[in-house]
């Protein structure tokens, strides 16, 4: 077993037909991730990249059996991408894009609302690199070859920063179970807290490592999630020591606005929450590794 | 994005909030007219700049003729008001408000965010108006009132009126505090804001309900379908390397050191940033290039890195993944040929055929220090700084 996605995964892209959506579908399906079709609505009963394209959602998942979706679709249209993709019954879905306002995130999570547990799906990101198994699956844009195959798990806000740790983590001969990149953005599909609770059932992961930054309190949440229901140890980093208080860091969702949101506050409260803390970024991989020999 | 008060003020009126009697003017004459016009015996001239705290940096004047209703703009058309908000550098002074004086009888604060852990707009309400939000929660946190607004529903008058009895309003008075308190919350999520800032709020002699100042910003990503809020952007407000920044699709903020930084990816460039810091150094700005980095990015990132003139190292931070190390070098290369760099360069390559890109920089004739890792690039960066 593996978090949210594994060889078994049936993915379809959104948005397939794009620049965009070939590109990364290809990217995907050279790494062997299991890439069954694709929908861009007024092209469904054609073929690209050897695969069905089709009109609608529900139309792919009726024909293919997909339980897995990422969308390369404008910003102005993902929203409307996200509830078709949850409503047609596909089980992880992940939003790569970049630009989606926050009253259509806080949309597309109260439509979510009517599903039950069990038929809910998963949203990760926007504004992600998305989900990697390494050597099982890839749902994302990373580019694969960073990640070598083991059990630590990975939970980053940032795309290039979560690239650096698996590339630390090779260097020291250290594998990844599943990286998961839930974004930038002020509201995302799923917080470090959803995260973080997987990778404690997942049987394939021993320790988690999580790469947050300033501002949102979900870094927090997390901390204290772990704190009260974890028996695996959490490794974290959080970027941003430097960053001047009320302005944007890249990330819509780099931003300090509240107590608790600063990096310096979260190092604190999470090391308070029994978290090792990797000092700096160059370091992520070191910190890992000492805890991994202390288990 | 953020907008002048009388922008907020007019957008916050046609949701049913009153706001005093007054106009905008771009001249001493024009504002004699304007408090002719208004009418009354007492007049306020508010200098619009993006920052609050105007009062403290004198950009708020009182005045009881409209001769010095005059002289006061005069005084401040032009002028750079400097704020605890707006940095050393403060901000130009280019428009004017006249508006008439208000009788106040009491100050409250209205305010309207995201909230983040429950993911909705939450509302919050305090007597102690004319105080900053921080201030208030600092030193008067017992007054501090909240409502959290389901958005699928919307709010509801109940939920208004909780507030207004909250916050000591008489009841004759509760139906039209309701009332603003709704319009404020139809503004929030009609326009795709991420703030709107009542403070204070007051109730006058004459028992009505005012804005008296007012604060919105909205969410960058939504623009695109609010071009009525987009074209009131003011480019005089902003940095002017930020601004050439975003209109190039670029992340950038300007800072206080003087180590220039061009990364791929806002995380990466954070943690970057911190590790000037830790190695002794400053970063002169935060520059996310994009998570692609390509080389027509790089070219616009030297460009502009190069306009700031505290800038005495560049710093160039590049995790390549689809794109390969071998296409950024390149990009960097032809970005060097366009661009002449009179500062010492540190560049480190990762990722994607880190060889092969190291390589290209190598056999090019770019004068730079090579870096491996990001401590080591910081180190560099900083030590350069130093000879």
């Amino acid at each position: 077993m593996t978090v949210l996605v594994d060889q078994n995964s049936k993915i379809i892209i959104q948005g397939f037909t794009g620049k965009m959506g070939s590109f990364h579908a290809d990217e995907m399906i050279k790494y062997g991730s299991n890439v069954v079709g694709g929908v861009t609505p007024g092209k469904g009963g054609s073929t690209h990249l050897n695969l069905p394209v089709f009109n609608t959602v529900k139309d792919a998942v009726n024909e293919t059996g997909a339980d897995a979706s990422i969308l390369f679709v404008p910003p102005a249209f993902a929203a409307d991408s996200a509830m078709e993709a949850a409503d047609a019954g596909i089980k992880i879905c992940v939003a790569i894009v970049d630009g989606i306002p926050s009253h259509d995130m806080i949309r597309i999570k109260r439509y979510m609302r009517r599903y039950t547990k069990s038929s809910k799906m998963t949203l990760v990101g926007p504004n992600c690199a998305g989900i990697i198994s390494p050597g099982k699956s890839m749902l994302g844009i990373m580019p694969g070859h960073i990640y070598k195959e083991g059990r630590v798990g990975i939970i980053s806000r940032s795309g290039t920063l979560g690239y650096e740790a698996a590339q630390q983590l090779k260097n020291l001969n250290i594998g990844v179970s599943t990286s998961v990149g839930i974004g930038g953005d002020p509201i995302n599909g799923s917080s470090f807290r959803d995260i973080i609770e997987k990778f404690e059932t997942d049987d394939e992961t021993d320790a988690i490592l999580m790469i947050g930054e300033i501002g949102g309190p979900q870094e927090v949440a997390a901390g204290e999630f772990a704190k009260e229901n974890m028996k695996k140890p959490v490794i974290a980093y959080i970027a941003g020591l430097t960053a001047p208080k009320g302005r944007v860091m890249g990330h819509a969702g780099a931003i300090v606005s509240a107590y608790g949101e600063s990096a310096i506050e979260k190092v604190e409260i999470l090391k308070e929450c029994g978290i090792t803390i990797s000092k700096n970024p160059s370091v992520m991989g070191d910190t890992v590794k000492s805890v991994l020999e202390k288990m | 994005m953020d907008i002048h008060e009388y922008q907020a003020k007019k957008i916050l009126s046609n949701f049913g909030v009153t706001i005093p009697r007054g106009g905008i003017v771009y001249s001493p004459e024009n504002a004699e007219n304007k408090a002719r016009e208004i009418g009354g015996s007492r007049w306020v001239v508010k200098a619009q700049i993006h920052s609050g705290a105007r009062g403290k940096a004198g950009g708020i004047i009182v005045c009881n003729t409209p001769l010095e209703v005059a002289q006061a703009t005069d005084k401040l058309l032009g002028k750079k008001l400097v704020t605890n908000q707006t940095g050393p550098e403060g901000k130009i002074v280019n428009r004017i408000y006249i508006e008439e004086a208000t009788d106040i009888e009491k100050e409250l604060y209205l305010g309207l965010v995201f909230d983040r852990s429950s993911e909705s707009i939450m509302v919050v309400a305090s007597t102690e108006g004319g105080m900053s939000v921080e201030e208030i929660s600092k030193e008067k946190p017992e007054t501090i009132i909240r409502s959290k607004i389901e958005v699928a529903v919307g709010m509801q008058n109940f939920q208004a009126r909780e507030l207004a009895f909250g916050l000591g309003i008489e009841p004759e008075l509760i139906r039209r505090a309701s009332d603003t308190i709704i319009g404020c919350y139809k503004a929030f999520s009609e326009l795709d804001a991420t703030m709107v800032e009542v403070n204070p709020l007051v109730i006058s002699k004459q028992k009505q309900i005012l804005a008296l100042d007012c604060k919105m910003s909205f969410d960058n990503n939504a623009m695109f379908r609010r071009s009525q809020v987009s074209e009131l952007r003011d480019k005089t407000q902003e940095d002017s390397k930020e601004i050439f920044a975003s209109d190039r699709g670029l992340n950038y903020v300007s800072l206080d050191g003087n180590i220039g930084n061009i990364i791929n990816g806002a995380g990466l460039a954070m943690a970057s940033m911190d590790m000037i810091k830790l190695a002794g150094g400053t970063p002169a700005n935060f520059l996310d290039v994009g998570g692609g980095a390509t080389p027509e990015k790089i070219v616009k990132a030297f460009k502009l890195v190069t306009m700031d003139e505290k800038v005495k190292v560049i710093l160039v931070n590049i995790f390549a993944g689809i794109n390969r190390c071998d296409w950024v070098a390149e990009g960097i290369v032809d970005a060097l040929k366009k661009i002449e760099i009179k500062v010492p360069l540190v560049i480190r390559l990762a990722g994607t055929n880190v060889e092969k890109g190291n390589k290209i920089l190598k056999e090019s004739k770019i004068n730079y220090i090579e870096a491996n890792t990001l401590e080591d690039a910081a180190n560099k960066a900083v030590a350069a700084l130093n000879k």
